[in-house]
């Protein structure tokens, strides 16, 4: 019993400590105070109307949001290639290739976004939206590649030959039969390449264009340098929207997954 | 004709040249800028032996050591215990409990460390510049202790409960099996979990920026000094090739001991 209690008290503890900056800046986006810690007066929602009437942070969140998007579908694309590519090659290229696909993911990011930087100055277009993407899709497609390459594993192999055989073409296979086959994998990759993106700072500053911002670079700014957020209490009410979001969709995600998991389990007992 | 047919292993090439064109040549273009003098533009170990005869220069990388080591060994000790008794009993019976260790990996990293900062002014942690030390190891452990919970969660859970029961069987008490059985059987998640913390540590400078006040130097703080301050490619090149070795390094030596088991860190997020 006295184990249970300690237990149970450790755990509260850790999720205390994981929780309390986030619930802070959640409660204090709820109050005009310039200074978190001092609060004043009442509970308002002034900073979501200030967040919500600055130009600068909503161009923010915008830049940030296409910006994943974008380099997500295109970090989709060129993984799901590379994986169907790569395993279907010979196994020496296979084991060449893959060790390379490896090197952005072991690789400190501080590395990968100096040399890529040093690309695209040498290619001539320097930091422009293309490096950007380039520097996006560079942090994000070893794990498109990560995800698609177990579904290829488990696809029955004999599935393409058939199609083959009753007169598809290899395109018409590809497409038919292949992607349908590793989709969840392919969107798995892309849901990480999405939250890979919106996470990243150090890459986006060595490859942006010196006007643009993400949330990232923009927060950064403001408190790295800026020391306090005091002069821009809204992000406080941009934080909390955020946290809010992502605690939502992790937790539907997981309640429907959770479902799957009930159902193959029933089709598997039938 | 048959050159030009469609196979689907071509579709590996579009990727081999994307990773050769952005993988492969900016790691020799770095490894060529390290090994050049900036000033004659000829082949010289300049760049190497002013970063190591440089007092600055060492006291980052001691630094940069001393945290990584710090923030790890912290990050262990906290999640060791968190991740046992969240596999060990029904405290996550229904696997809520777990997400919530693990959902602030889905959090912007640069805003949760704001938030962090937010707090620990609040509290007056940045009184004195004697804690800037403090707050950084504070922030990190704070933002690296998910990614070290479920690599070492993943593994306690997949393992077997009779080779604990035998274990007791044959005479171990509680803290013999687990020094002598539980704890080397996770030797995979602890060493997935070091490798999340110890390279990110050393080189994300976005927490001891934010929370170091200025007197923190981490060793990918010089680097990015050396870029976007100092415009010296060669000095920063010469730096990120000693991580590329130290990286180089490590691998060789955890190689041995993870999984191959990319669902357990950052991989399978989704």
């Amino acid at each position: 019993m006295v184990k249970k209690i300690f237990q149970r008290g450790y755990i509260w503890l850790v999720l205390a400590f994981l929780y309390a900056p986030i619930l802070l800046l959640a409660v204090y986006s709820f109050n005009n105070s310039q200074v978190i810690g001092q609060w004043s007066d009442e509970w308002t929602v002034d900073l979501y109307k200030q967040l919500f009437a600055s130009g600068e942070l909503m161009t923010t969140v915008a830049n940030t949001l296409i910006l994943a998007f974008v380099s997500s579908i295109i970090s989709t694309v060129l993984g799901t290639m590379g994986a169907i590519g790569m395993f279907y090659s010979k196994k020496r290229t296979r084991n060449a290739l893959n060790t390379v696909t490896q090197i952005p993911v072991i690789n400190a990011e501080i590395v990968t976004a100096i040399s890529t930087a040093l690309v695209c100055t040498m290619f001539a277009f320097g930091r422009t939206y293309v490096s950007l993407l380039i520097g996006h899709v560079i942090l994000t497609f070893p794990f498109v590649v990560l995800n698609v390459t177990p579904k290829l594993k488990q696809m029955d192999s004999n599935l393409y030959e058939a199609a083959l055989d009753l007169g598809a073409t290899p395109t018409q296979a590809l497409f038919k039969v292949v992607i349908p086959q590793i989709l969840p994998g392919i969107f798995s990759g892309f849901l990480i390449a999405i939250t890979l993106s919106l996470d990243d700072y150090i890459i986006t500053t060595f490859t942006k264009p010196s006007t643009f911002n993400t949330i990232s670079t923009f927060v950064f700014d403001a408190y790295a340098k800026g020391g306090r957020s005091a002069d821009v209490p809204a992000l406080r009410a941009l934080s909390t929207i955020i946290f809010a979001v992502i605690i939502i969709m992790v937790i539907v995600k997981n309640i429907v997954s959770n479902k799957q998991d009930l159902k193959t389990k029933g089709e598997k007992r039938r | 004709m048959t050159a030009l047919k469609f196979s689907r292993k071509h579709l590996g090439i579009p990727y081999a040249l994307f990773m050769a064109m952005f993988v492969v040549f900016p790691l020799l273009l770095i490894i060529y800028y390290a090994f050049t003098d900036p000033e004659t533009g000829s082949l010289s170990f300049v760049n190497f032996i002013d970063f190591f005869t440089s007092n600055a220069n060492l006291t980052a990388l001691f630094m940069s050591f001393a945290l990584a080591i710090l923030t790890t060994a912290i990050c262990l000790l906290i999640a060791y215990p968190t991740a046992y008794i969240l596999a060990r009993t029904d405290i996550n019976r229904n696997g809520v409990m777990l997400l919530l260790f693990i959902l602030p990996m889905w959090i912007n990293f640069v805003l949760r460390t704001a938030a962090m900062k937010e707090l620990l002014y609040s509290i007056g942690m940045f009184n004195s510049n004697k804690l800037s030390f403090v707050n950084t190891l504070i922030g990190m452990v704070y933002d690296y202790l998910p990614f070290t919970i479920l690599p070492i969660y993943t593994v306690l859970e997949k393992l077997d409960k009779n080779v604990l029961e035998a274990s007791s069987d044959l005479g171990a008490n509680g803290l013999q099996t687990l020094f002598k059985v539980t704890i080397p059987l996770s030797m995979p998640g602890i060493v997935s979990a070091i490798t999340m913390v110890l390279l990110p540590t050393m080189t994300s400078y976005v927490v001891s920026d934010t929370l170091g006040n200025g007197n923190i130097t981490i060793i990918g703080k010089l680097i990015e000094n050396q870029f976007s301050v100092m415009y010296n490619w060669n000095a920063g090149s010469a730096i990120a090739m000693i991580l590329l070795v130290f990286i180089f390094g490590t691998m060789l030596i955890t190689g041995k001991f993870t999984e191959k088991d990319e669902t357990a860190t950052r991989g399978g997020l989704w």
